[in-house]
C-alpha cells in the first residue's frame, strides 16, 4: 500500500484533527448530547484510520503505533474496572457506585464519574479498533 | 412512518440477498452495506440517535476492515459444489448437506420463537414496561445525565457496559494472537 495522491494526503491532513476533535467532542459529552464512548471512540479511530489509508503504510512506524495502541487498549479497560470496583471500598459497598458529587445536571461537569467511565471507554474502543486494522495492514506487508 | 419502515426493511433483506450471492467479494461488501446505513435510516426514524450515530461509525469502520481482509485473501468466491469428485467417482458433499440442513433447522426455530416473541409485544412506540417507566421517571434526579440512555449503559445498566468493553478486548486479543502465529509461522 503507497498512499494516494498529494491532493487526498493535503485534504486528510487539514480534515483528521477535525475529525479526532469531533470525535473528542462526542465523548465529552456523552451525558448531555446523544453519543458516548462507543460512538466518539470509534471516530476518534476513524480519525488514525483516515491518515494511514491515505498516506500509505510508511506514514507512521506502525509496528510502534500498534503496540502503543495495544497498552491504551489495556490501560483503558483496567481504570473501567478500577473506576467500576473504586464504589466498594468506600462507605456503601456497591459496584458501579456514583462516587463523586453529582453537580447541577445540564453542565458540562456534572453526573458524578460518568463522563469519566465515558472517557475510558473511548480511548479503550478508540485503542481496540485501531489495532485491529493495523495488525491487518501490518500483517499484509510482513508477508 | 410504518410504511416507510417496511421500505427500509425490504431494501435491507434485498441487500443481505444480494450479498449472498454475489460472485464477486467486493460487491457482496459493499451490497452487505447497504443493509447496514438502511439500518441507520431505521434507527433514525425510530428516534434514536444515540444507536444511529454508534452505527454509521461502526458500519463504516467495519467495511474499511473487511476490505482490507479481502486485499489480503481471494477476491473471488470459492463456492461448495453438491458433489466432489475422487478418482473418477463422484460423492456426494456431506459438508454440503448438513450445512443446508442446519440453516433449515435454525429458521424453523427462528421463525418459531419470533412468533412466540412477537404475540406479547404492545404496539410500536408504547411502553408498558415497569423498568423503563422508572428510568424515565427518575434518571435525571438518580444519576445527573440529561441522556438517559448514557444513564442507562453506564449507571443502570454498568455491568452490561464492562462486559461489552471485555468482549471487545478479548476480540483484539484474539485477532493479533492468529495474525501473530502465522507471521511467525511464515
Amino acid at each position: 500500500m503507497k498512499g494516494m495522491t498529494i491532493i487526498v494526503k493535503n485534504v486528510t491532513a487539514l480534515l483528521a484533527g477535525l475529525v479526532f476533535l469531533y470525535g473528542c467532542y462526542i465523548v465529552l459529552h456523552g451525558h448531555l448530547t446523544p453519543g458516548g464512548g462507543f460512538a466518539g471512540g470509534t471516530i476518534i479511530a476513524g480519525s488514525f484510520i483516515l491518515l494511514v489509508i491515505a498516506n500509505g503504510i510508511q506514514y507512521f512506524r506502525l509496528k510502534k503505533e500498534k503496540e502503543e495502541s495495544s497498552m491504551f487498549e489495556g490501560a483503558g479497560i483496567l481504570c473501567f474496572l478500577l473506576l467500576a470496583t473504586g464504589g466498594l471500598l468506600l462507605s456503601v459497598p456497591v459496584f458501579f457506585r456514583n462516587l463523586l458529587p453529582g453537580g447541577t445536571p445540564g453542565e458540562l461537569f456534572s453526573a458524578g464519574v460518568i463522563p469519566l467511565y465515558n472517557i475510558f471507554v473511548g480511548i479503550e474502543v478508540a485503542a481496540a479498533l485501531l489495532s485491529i486494522f493495523l495488525a491487518f495492514v501490518i500483517y499484509k506487508t510482513e508477508e | 412512518m410504518e410504511t416507510k419502515l417496511i421500505i427500509i426493511l425490504i431494501l435491507m433483506i434485498a441487500g443481505a440477498i444480494h450479498s449472498l450471492h454475489a460472485r464477486d467479494l467486493l460487491s457482496a461488501i459493499v451490497s452487505y452495506g447497504v443493509v447496514g446505513y438502511s439500518l441507520v435510516v431505521g434507527f433514525l426514524l425510530l428516534k434514536a440517535p444515540d444507536l444511529a450515530i454508534v452505527q454509521i461509525v461502526v458500519e463504516t469502520i467495519a467495511l474499511i476492515i473487511m476490505v482490507s481482509v479481502l486485499i489480503i485473501s481471494t477476491r473471488e468466491d470459492l463456492a461448495e459444489k453438491s458433489t466432489v469428485k475422487i478418482k473418477g467417482q463422484s460423492y456426494v458433499n456431506i459438508r454440503n448437506l448438513s450445512f443446508v440442513f442446519f440453516a433449515l433447522v435454525t429458521g424453523v426455530m427462528l421463525l418459531y420463537f419470533f412468533n412466540i416473541v412477537t404475540t406479547g409485544l404492545p404496539e410500536l412506540g408504547i411502553h408498558e414496561t415497569r423498568m423503563a417507566t422508572e428510568y424515565i421517571a427518575n434518571g435525571v434526579e438518580g444519576t445527573g445525565s440529561i441522556n438517559l440512555v448514557t444513564a442507562v449503559v453506564f449507571d443502570y445498566r454498568g455491568y452490561d457496559t464492562l462486559g461489552e468493553a471485555t468482549i471487545l478486548f478479548t476480540a483484539v486479543m484474539g485477532i493479533l494472537a492468529i495474525l501473530r502465529l502465522k507471521t511467525h509461522k511464515i
